[in-house]
């Protein structure tokens, strides 16, 4: 085990969540092995990011260009790959979101350093690197190692690590960096960022929310739910699939790409439970999951299952709300 | 515009029981249905789309056994116009491996777009895609949910977290990991992918492409599968749907929620 560098995501002015998560973690690898945490910034000029890092890692390397306002896969590519080849971290950590997915896969093509990506766990042995990872849509996990090789590559997944309130720590150093001069031209430019989530209700105001997801089956099945939605003074949401297919506007999906939501109740009808979905309901106070495969891994996190169809359900919660 | 579109055959596993194989490192594939990986249905959707729009022609291409060719005349009968499949025969494969191997048929393809899944419902890696750009020299975006090409340029728009799209203008050629809900992937009827094995379909084995034993040497290895630890899980309510409904609804109202 040797020196860990991690990759800050920010976004908008913000520093990413994700950041911290992965410091935590690193820091606490770092720790047992005494060895040093750097965290790597790359953003605008005068962000004001890294005194924020700098209380969760030993040093920050701060990159600073008006190009490095957003993310920008080739630059920070190019970037990182010099950071690297010069001081050869051991493992370099990278958010796995959507920019770490376009930029960790390209990055070890470059530095011709190992990949492991959506880690949920990242463990030293014998002075290798071992991961975690979820495969089969989360139905299965595997143990993952690596090549031998100088360096490692990770991306960390969201929420797999979650940092304690008192995380920061003696502020570490914060370092600038000059930007090399003989950067390339980047392929890609910003146009903007649009907000997706807009729409005539707000999902995530409810108390109740009575959710779908692939388990409805068919488009003209969601009348019947919407019905039982009404009837229980209950708001319509959903997950992925159910969006994906056109079936309800964006603003109903829950979830990493949707909306985090905190009701009293979450009804979750048909909905297998993917990370992507599950990590949007972290915040609901009671999960009842209705679903005919009983292994699905929705019924790991709720707090009431029923296996059992869906429909059946529904129709004799409605029969019973009608009679009382 | 040429598109070249790379898909991949897996198992379908959502509603499906997953056994671990005796080895520990795989799963038992024998009583699994197989089909085009989800991601990869709507990769040729976009690229049928782009066809349509701006003229050009579609590739489909996977690495995979002779039975992995039924994804390919998917692809054909939704409009690809040829398909290539190469065979990498006892050889393990690994993201990178997969990558060198597809850069290696596609360097010598005319195209101005690839487009791949976002990953693959088997190892959910999502690695091959920006990989296969880099080592192609290519520029690249993940996650994609718009693509509308512009002479040398695309607008194309990408799925951030949170509710939050990014939109950006990337050089052609480029390389274009597409996410599920681009678009509404046509249907294919069973005489449409019959018709479609009229059209050309080449079969390359991985030996005859001359990579070096570097670019086909695994970087990561799976050591164990195993299945996700044991939580507590949630109480679950047995009985006739009535007599849950009558639960359920005591168990909303005892939450503080008036139904």
């Amino acid at each position: 085990m040797g020196e860990i560098y991690v990759v800050a995501e920010h976004r908008k002015g913000e520093v990413r969540e994700i950041t911290f998560e992965m410091l935590f973690k690193a820091r606490e690898l770092c720790r047992t092995f005494s060895h040093r945490l750097t965290a790597l910034l790359l953003a605008g000029k005068d962000a004001g990011f890294a005194d924020d890092l700098a209380k969760r890692a030993d040093r920050v390397l701060v990159f600073e260009n008006d190009r490095l306002e957003t993310f920008n896969s080739d630059l920070h590519k190019e970037i990182l790959n010099r950071v690297i080849q010069k001081d050869q971290p051991f493992m370099t950590w990278i958010a796995h979101t959507s920019w770490g997915m376009d930029l960790a896969p390209a990055l070890s093509v470059k530095t011709g350093l190992p990949l492991a990506t959506d880690c949920v766990d990242i463990q030293a042995e014998d002075g290798r690197p071992i991961v975690i990872r979820q495969i089969y849509s989360g139905k299965l996990f595997s143990r993952v190692s690596f090549k031998e090789s100088p360096g490692y590559l990770m991306t960390v997944r969201s929420g797999a690590f979650l940092p304690p309130d008192d995380a920061e720590m003696e502020p570490g150093e914060v370092l600038k960096q000059d930007i090399p001069a003989d950067l390339a031209e980047p392929r890609k430019t910003f146009v903007e960022f649009v907000d997706t989530e807009a729409g005539e209700i707000d999902i995530t105001q409810a108390d109740l929310l009575v959710s779908i997801g692939r388990g409805i089956g068919e488009e003209e099945n969601i009348a019947t739910i919407r019905e039982l939605a009404d009837r229980m003074g209950a708001t319509l949401s959903c997950s992925r699939p159910v969006v994906d297919k056109n079936w309800l506007p964006k603003f109903h999906q829950v979830g990493t790409s949707g909306k985090s939501v905190r009701p009293k109740v979450y009804l979750a009808l048909g909905i297998s439970g993917a990370f992507q979905h599950v990590a949007g309901i972290t915040g609901a106070g009671t999960v009842i999951a209705v679903n005919k495969d009983r292994k699905a891994p929705i019924f790991r996190v709720a707090d009431y299952g029923v296996a059992d169809d869906l429909f059946k359900v529904a129709n004799a919660l409605k029969e019973k709300l009608a009679g009382a | 515009m040429d598109v070249i579109v790379c898909v991949k055959q897996v198992p379908e596993v959502i509603d499906a029981d997953m056994k671990i194989s005796r080895e520990g490192t795989g799963i038992e594939k024998e009583d699994l249905v197989m089909h085009i990986n989800d991601w990869d249905n709507y990769a040729v959707e976009e690229a049928v789309c782009i066809k349509e729009t701006q003229g050009g022609t579609v590739t489909a291409i996977t690495i995979g056994d002779d039975e992995s060719e039924d994804v390919l005349r998917r692809a054909l009968a939704m409009g690809a116009d040829k398909a290539i499949r190469i065979d990498p025969g006892e050889r393990e494969l690994d993201g990178f491996v997969i990558s060198k191997i597809l850069a290696k048929v596609i360097k010598d393809l005319e195209y101005h777009l690839v487009l791949t899944g976002v990953q693959a419902d088997d190892d959910n890696s999502g690695m091959v895609g920006i990989m296969l750009a880099e080592t192609l020299g290519l520029s690249h975006a993940a996650v994609v949910t718009g693509v509308e090409p512009e002479g040398d340029l695309a607008r194309i728009r990408v799925e951030l977290e949170g509710g939050m799209d990014e939109v950006s203008r990337i050089q052609l050629p480029s390389l274009l990991t597409i996410q599920t809900g681009i678009n509404e992937p046509r249907y294919v009827s069973i005489m449409g992918i019959r018709k479609a094995g009229k059209k050309e379909l080449t079969v390359i084995p991985v030996a005859n492409l001359g990579l070096s034993e570097d670019d086909l040497t695994p970087r990561t290895r799976i050591e164990e599968v195993f299945l996700p630890p044991e939580t507590t899980g949630a109480e679950m309510i047995e009985g006739d749907a009535a007599s849950v409904a009558a639960e359920l609804i005591k168990i909303i109202k005892e939450k503080g929620v008036s139904i």
